[in-house]
């Protein structure tokens, strides 16, 4: 084993036989899983306290229209306003809905009693109710059938289709694309951060301990810088992989349990975030499942480690640099900036890239070799042309190339300061040295 | 023959001289003081001939062929600063240290035990180092600078942090490790292990040598022909040229410390002295390493 590997060995053991490697590595998928399971589990459980809601229907529209669902419970009362709201203080967890006379053409006024507030939803689930009503029998008073009036609801689903110059056209979806390249984005993101940040502590403590004093004779200072990159890399690598297989099997297992009574439809209804209704189709729920069936899956995950790696790498030797110039985790914000600017920088133009993957913006921050790994895989599901993939690579393994060799003239004096009072000056100073 | 000969060498860093024309012959199987006050360049020159750094001019003749990257591995260099990875096992440390230092896994195993049971610390083959103490992490240390049995081994203040026991016993290691025909550069501050233990010395000071050579002749340089006499009555009357630096009287016994002029020696001094008063003892006063730093230090610096 050459130096390097003996270096990447040691960063690598002495990090994933840590505690804390072992904590994290099975929180994070119970965190995941917690993510992915329960909103879902608390979405489909029968609600039992359900809100009752009496309905004073003084107009005689509503009788019977307003349609009980999990959450909600309407009871149509014939009491006077004055007995419903004095009965009401009886009845804590109920509220009152009242609909006086209406004048159909006019806006209707309708008002809500209750101890507590409604609630957003709740409020604008009873006005679309309402509105949809009166719609529904302003229809019917200009001369509209019930059956027409059924025939008349237009329902949409619109795909989209990429045309390619060989004139195939793959199905897209917009939504699958989206999600599918905001995760991405987001993992290598967080990936570069968390992982950065520990090269940068494992290079201030070799330099505060001065166990680089006692292994600088034996390796040169760009093994070491390497060899703990990758190392810690590597560490990365495994607790992402160990994340992902655990996530897995535990949404697997967990779902199993907790929605052993939950009828499937429901599940995949709530995963397109639709209030459940009667079914339009039948396959609704595959639709989710389609649409991610519709993203080109090898080249996003073969994108997926390139970007995920090159990132790393690229922004590895940037955080080395900064831990050697410094004495202390609390001296490196200064030059935590400029690496930290257009990391932070891509993810704040996520939203545009989206509104337009194609447009100069995305092209030109997916070439750039700084917001290149988390712009581009954000691009990527939305069928990149090759060539810009290509030119985005390129540009990684350039800028990669570049950093290390900037962060190695640092990084070869830095390791050896201590107590100067380091600056940009003496940062560049330090590069121009020859040793 | 030299197993290092340094010659010619300069290195600068920015504005400052670290380095100024150094030459220095490190004759094999010897002990090699190399002194000089804080910030002399010391550890400079210590990084250019562990191939750390590199010089600006000059070049360092390693067994007789120009300094290789490799030859860094017939080395073993204690730095002053020192440290370990504090999460690691003391074993699994000095494994690693050993195996960058191109040793087989089997073979660092082997030694660091013998070394462990040579220095009584068996018991702490499997503990974390931040559990042992200071003293102890310089045992660990000492260690992980001689097991791939270097043929030049650099130590730079290697007793700091040793209670006199341990002191003692990393000592007897350093005479041994000679004796078995290592060459051992040491440098240090403390000027009594220089007198015991340093065949040749070598003062840098401001990025100079100032003194080179064996220890006895260097010291020879330094005699003043001063004579350190005790007796009894009182010296009133000295000869034309002899000097009375200093006398002080204990119990009717006087110490006086005359300077001679360079032609004549003690016979001389006796001879004038023997009919005056009653001699005790006689002895030459052979200035001590320390002396000698101090003198030539504060001389540069006002000169």
């Amino acid at each position: 084993m050459g130096k390097i590997g003996l270096i990447i060995a040691r960063e690598y053991l002495s990090r994933v036989r840590k505690k804390s490697f072992i904590i994290m590595t099975i929180l994070g998928p119970l965190l995941f899983a917690g993510i992915a399971i329960v909103p879902t589990w608390l979405a489909t459980r029968e609600s039992t306290d359900q809100k009752v809601i009496w309905v004073l229907d003084e107009s005689g529209y509503f009788d019977g229209k307003m349609e009980n669902n999990g959450s909600v419970k309407f009871e149509m009362t014939h009491k006077s306003l004055e007995e419903a709201k004095a009965e009401l203080i009886n009845n804590k967890g109920v509220s009152l809905l009242y609909i006086p006379e209406i004048d159909i053409n006019n806006k209707a006024e309708i008002s809500f009693y209750s101890f507590n507030n409604p609630g957003f939803s709740l409020e604008k689930t009873i006005e679309g109710k309402i509105r949809t009503e009166l719609e529904n029998i302003k229809l019917i008073n200009s001369g509209i059938e019930k059956e027409q009036l059924e025939q008349l609801k237009a329902r949409v689903e619109l795909s989209t289709y990429n045309l390619s110059k060989a004139g195939t056209e793959n199905e897209s979806s917009s939504e699958a694309s989206s999600a599918v390249g905001y995760i991405s984005a987001f993992l290598i993101y967080f990936f570069i951060f968390f992982y950065g940040a520990q090269i940068m502590r494992g290079v201030i403590e070799e330099k505060t301990s001065k166990v680089i004093e006692v292994i600088i004779s034996s390796v040169k200072p760009f093994q070491l810088m390497m060899g703990k990159i990758i190392g810690v890399g590597a560490v990365g690598l495994t607790q992402f992989l160990l994340w992902t297989a655990l996530s897995t099997g535990i949404v697997s297992v967990g779902s199993a349990i907790l929605l052993k009574d939950v009828e499937p439809d429901k599940i995949e209804s709530l995963a397109q975030n639709q209030p459940i209704k009667t079914p339009v189709k039948a396959d609704t729920g595959n639709v989710i499942f389609d649409a991610l069936k519709k993203v080109n899956f090898p080249l996003v995950i073969g994108c997926f480690v390139f970007y995920f790696l090159g990132g790393y790498l690229l922004y590895g030797a940037l955080f080395a640099a900064v831990g050697s110039a410094v004495d202390s985790d609390a001296d490196s914000q200064q030059f935590m900036l400029p690496i930290t600017i257009p990391l932070i920088f891509s993810m704040v133009i996520i939203a545009a890239i989206l509104k337009e993957p194609h447009g100069s913006l995305a092209v030109w921050t997916s070439i750039i070799p700084f917001t290149a790994p988390v712009v581009m895989m954000m691009r990527i599901p939305f069928d990149v042309p090759i060539w810009q993939i290509a030119a985005s690579m390129l540009s990684v393994v350039g800028g990669f190339l570049a950093t290390t060799w900037f962060a190695g003239r640092i990084y070869r004096i830095g390791i050896f300061m201590h107590g100067t009072k380091v600056n940009y000056k003496v940062l560049a100073k330090w590069f121009m040295m020859k040793i | 023959m030299d197993i290092l000969s340094i010659r010619g060498i300069s290195k600068s860093y920015g504005d400052h001289q670290a380095l100024k024309d150094i030459h220095l012959n490190i004759p094999q199987n010897s002990i090699f003081g190399l002194l000089g006050p804080n910030g002399a360049g010391k550890t400079t020159l210590i990084r250019i001939i562990t191939n750390i750094i590199m010089p600006d001019a000059g070049e360092i003749i390693f067994n007789g062929k120009p300094l290789e990257p490799d030859h860094v591995r017939a080395m073993g260099y204690l730095p002053e600063e020192r440290g370990l990875y504090k999460k690691m096992k003391v074993a699994e440390q000095l494994v690693y240290l050993a195996r960058l230092k191109g040793m087989a896994k089997s073979d660092a195993v082997r030694i660091i035990k013998e070394w462990f049971e040579k220095l009584d610390i068996s018991s702490w083959y499997h503990k974390n180092v931040e559990d042992l103490s200071k003293g102890m992490q310089q045992k660990v240390q000492f260690i992980a600078t001689v097991m791939h049995k270097p043929q030049l081994i650099i130590l730079d203040e290697p007793f700091s942090g040793f209670d006199p026991v341990n002191a003692n016993l990393i000592k007897d290691e350093i005479l041994q490790l000679r004796d078995e025909g290592t060459t051992i550069i040491f440098s240090t501050h403390r000027m009594e292990s220089v007198e015991e233990l340093c065949d040749h010395i070598c003062l840098i000071h401001d990025a100079t040598t100032i003194l080179n050579g064996p220890k006895n002749e260097i010291r020879n340089q330094f005699r003043s022909n001063t004579f350190i006499i005790e007796h009894r009555g009182n010296l009133d009357v000295l000869l034309n040229g002899y000097t009375c630096l200093s006398s002080t009287e204990n119990d009717q016994i006087f110490r006086s410390e005359i300077q001679i002029p360079g032609r004549e020696n003690l016979n001389d001094l006796l001879r004038s002295l023997a009919d005056k008063v009653e001699i005790v003892s006689a002895n030459e006063k052979i200035p001590s390493i320390n002396d000698i730093f101090i003198s030539q230090v504060t001389n540069s610096n006002n000169g």
